[in-house]
């Protein structure tokens, strides 16, 4: 009899490998015998493979490599070609765009161009990866959810790299590839537009994130603490639900007077996760096109309550220029 | 085996992690109205290491001003030719106390003819004093009556250990590919960060917009884009860097734009960034033919302050020590208000 009490998987079922279910004129595509792997099925399924690459997928992988490529390129150009030093500054290392001068315009490749083919090469390798997440799904008969959420996230990719650029007219708007530097760009996009924080869509957008985090780990902890009456089968007790449902549905009316079932409890999750991008898509597009400065905007609305003051007035010495530089 | 040869592995790996940390517990002060994030926080460690680092030096007894005149005595004294011997020698000796201590007077003196200008050192010297007394007397609203002599550069060395140079173009073979657009390289200037690495050429030498943000809550014509605010950001790390503070010390957290609700330190450091530009522009640069070329920059610049030169890490250099109480010779004549370099 498997436990399930534990926090991390014990259970590990071994049979004969499976190349998956029968599907109308998808048998052939399918590549890579199946074989076992211990350690991997110690945090998900041993079994490794059948996979299908297909058309779509070559070409995403092609030009992923593409785009990832003459971004390590460009790292290493910019520490001289210097291997040591490549390694020791990967993280603050970056492939920059353009500066402001260019506009939307295409800049000589040093100074912007190899960042402007390699968005153009990454945005059409996550497409065709969309793609091809979508025609999988199609293969299989599934509900569209998983490329309909990857969607969620490729509209806030959009906004950052394409659609905000273009209606501020300037490539330089968008973000540069690295560690470190997209870091400091987030911070530098919050201080230029006055503070990120006041930004409504931002604030969704966290909740979003936040909340997904928090549907997880009750959702998770919820159904590996009723697995001992069965709950991990979790769908199946949506229309006929036995002792696990009820006693974590009773358990959550307990503790907070409200529970989610077995099925919504995942839509909850869908909707939680496609939001946190949607809502910061939004927050993002607004930002410098419809908004210029967050504070002001918050305090014009209301929305950014007064302080009492602490600190003696001190007058901008900009403003008193005449009286002493 | 595996297991603990996994286990060995993560211990090693959260050390290496850990090991670029400063270990709790740090010291924080509230400032602030509470809830707002105006905090201070402090590594009382770092805080004593540096302790020696930012004492000041013991002052000679004072000299008498009676007596024949220094400009009267000794040749060639142009600039403190109105102080007694006793005080123009005692001035001397804190100099050497100051800037050269093991080099001694022969650092910028021929011993043989001291009026002599054979040395390029005392030619400096000379101007660096007449910058002092200029810092002294003009730039009160930065230095206040606690004032700068020679050691709060100098601290003992005949160059400041704070100093900086132009940055060089990056090197061959990155014209094609590779342009870091003068950042996204470890840089000391910046705190470590990958932001612009030389903030101090836009804006302590020349003087390009520091301020980023619009005035308007809607859009209406501030064209200063992302990459801009990452120099301001830049040229704001050195000087949270070069005080030992946060950005809380100057900036009302919720606005950094704002001059409402921000500590008055923010003034204070304002004019600090305009006394560097002038100092930079009006003192430093034109020594450029005087100094030789091993002192200078890969560009062949001269060497020029930002705000660790003095501060070193501290919020007030020397913490706040009063330097020119015994020093009232550093203290120039009230100048006719400067003009040059102060833009926004």
């Amino acid at each position: 009899m498997p436990q399930y009490q534990n926090l991390f998987t014990a259970v590990q079922a071994t049979g004969p490998t499976q190349s998956g279910v029968p599907i109308e004129n998808g048998e052939h595509e399918r590549a890579l015998k199946p074989f076992f792997l211990h350690l991997l099925g110690r945090i998900g399924n041993a079994q490794i493979g059948p996979i299908y690459l297909g058309g779509l997928g070559l070409a995403s992988l092609i030009l992923g490599t593409l785009a990832f490529n003459i971004i390590g390129f460009n790292m290493l150009a910019s520490v001289n070609w210097n291997p040591i030093e490549f390694v020791r500054q990967l993280f603050w290392l970056a492939l920059e765009p353009p500066a402001p001068v260019y506009g939307l315009s295409f800049p000589p490749m040093n100074e912007g161009g190899w960042w402007l083919l390699t968005g153009l090469f990454l945005t059409a390798s996550l497409f065709f990866w969309w793609a091809r997440m979508y025609r999988r799904a199609k293969a299989l008969g599934l509900g569209m959810h998983i490329p309909w959420a990857f969607a969620a996230a490729l509209w806030l990719y959009l906004v950052l790299g394409f659609f905000r650029p273009i209606l501020m007219g300037s490539w330089s708007e968008a973000v540069p590839f690295g560690i470190f530097p997209h870091l400091d760009w987030t911070a530098a996009f919050s201080l230029r537009y006055g503070n990120l924080f006041y930004n409504p869509f931002h604030a969704l957008s966290i909740v979003f994130l936040y909340g997904s985090v928090l549907l997880f780990a009750m959702h998770g902890a919820t159904i590996l603490a009723v697995t001992r009456y069965g709950g991990e089968r979790e769908i199946e007790q949506i229309v006929d639900r036995g002792t696990a449902s009820e006693r974590a549905a009773l358990f959550w009316r307990w503790t907070m007077g409200f529970n989610a079932t077995m099925e919504s409890i995942h839509r909850w999750a869908w909707w939680f996760a496609v939001l946190c991008p949607i809502t910061g898509g939004i927050g993002i597009l607004l930002t410098g096109t419809v908004v210029d400065n967050w504070y002001l905007w918050a305090v014009k609305h209301g929305v950014a309550p007064p302080y009492p003051v602490v600190f003696p007035v001190v007058v901008d010495p900009a403003t008193v220029m005449g009286v002493k530089p | 085996m595996i297991k603990a040869l996994f286990l060995k592995g993560l211990a090693l790996a959260s050390v290496v992690l850990l090991s670029a940390c400063e270990r709790p517990v740090m010291d924080s002060v509230q400032r602030g109205y509470r809830g707002t994030g105006m905090v201070q926080v402090y590594n009382p460690r770092i805080i004593e290491q540096n302790e020696e680092l930012h004492a000041a030096p013991v002052a000679l007894p004072p000299a008498s001003a009676d007596g024949p005149k220094a400009g009267k005595v000794y040749q060639n004294v142009k600039v403190l030719g109105d102080l007694s011997v006793a005080q123009f020698t005692q001035l001397m000796v804190s100099m050497t106390n100051w800037v050269a201590p093991t080099e001694g007077c022969a650092y910028c003196h021929n011993p043989a003819n001291f009026a002599e200008e054979g040395k390029y050192t005392k030619v400096v010297a000379r101007r660096m004093i007449e910058m002092t007394q200029h810092i002294n007397s003009g730039w009160k609203n930065h230095v206040a009556e606690t004032g700068v002599t020679c050691y709060t550069c100098h601290r003992g060395q005949p160059v400041p250990s704070q100093i900086w140079f132009k940055e060089p173009p990056q090197a061959n073979g990155a014209d094609f590919i590779g342009g870091r657009a003068g950042q996204n390289l470890a840089a000391k200037s910046v705190g470590l960060s990958s932001l612009p690495s030389d903030p101090f050429t836009p804006f302590l030498l020349d003087s390009l917009d520091i301020r980023v943000n619009g005035d308007t809550a809607l859009p209406s014509g501030n064209r200063h884009s992302i990459k801009q605010a990452e120099w301001t950001y830049g040229l704001m790390t050195h000087m949270s860097t070069a005080l030992g503070v946060n950005c809380t010390y100057c900036h009302n957290s919720r606005s950094f734009s704002s001059w409402e609700g921000n500590p008055p330190q923010r003034a204070t450091a304002w004019h600090g960034i305009r006394m560097a530009r002038e100092l930079n522009l009006n003192y430093l640069e034109p020594l450029t033919a005087t100094f030789p070329s091993q002192r200078k920059g890969e560009m062949g610049d001269v060497a020029k302050l930002n705000c660790a030169t003095c501060h070193q890490g501290a919020y007030k250099p020397l913490n706040g020590a009063p330097m020119i109480k015994n020093h009232p010779e550093l203290v120039g004549k009230p100048a006719p208000a400067q003009v040059a370099a102060v833009k926004r």
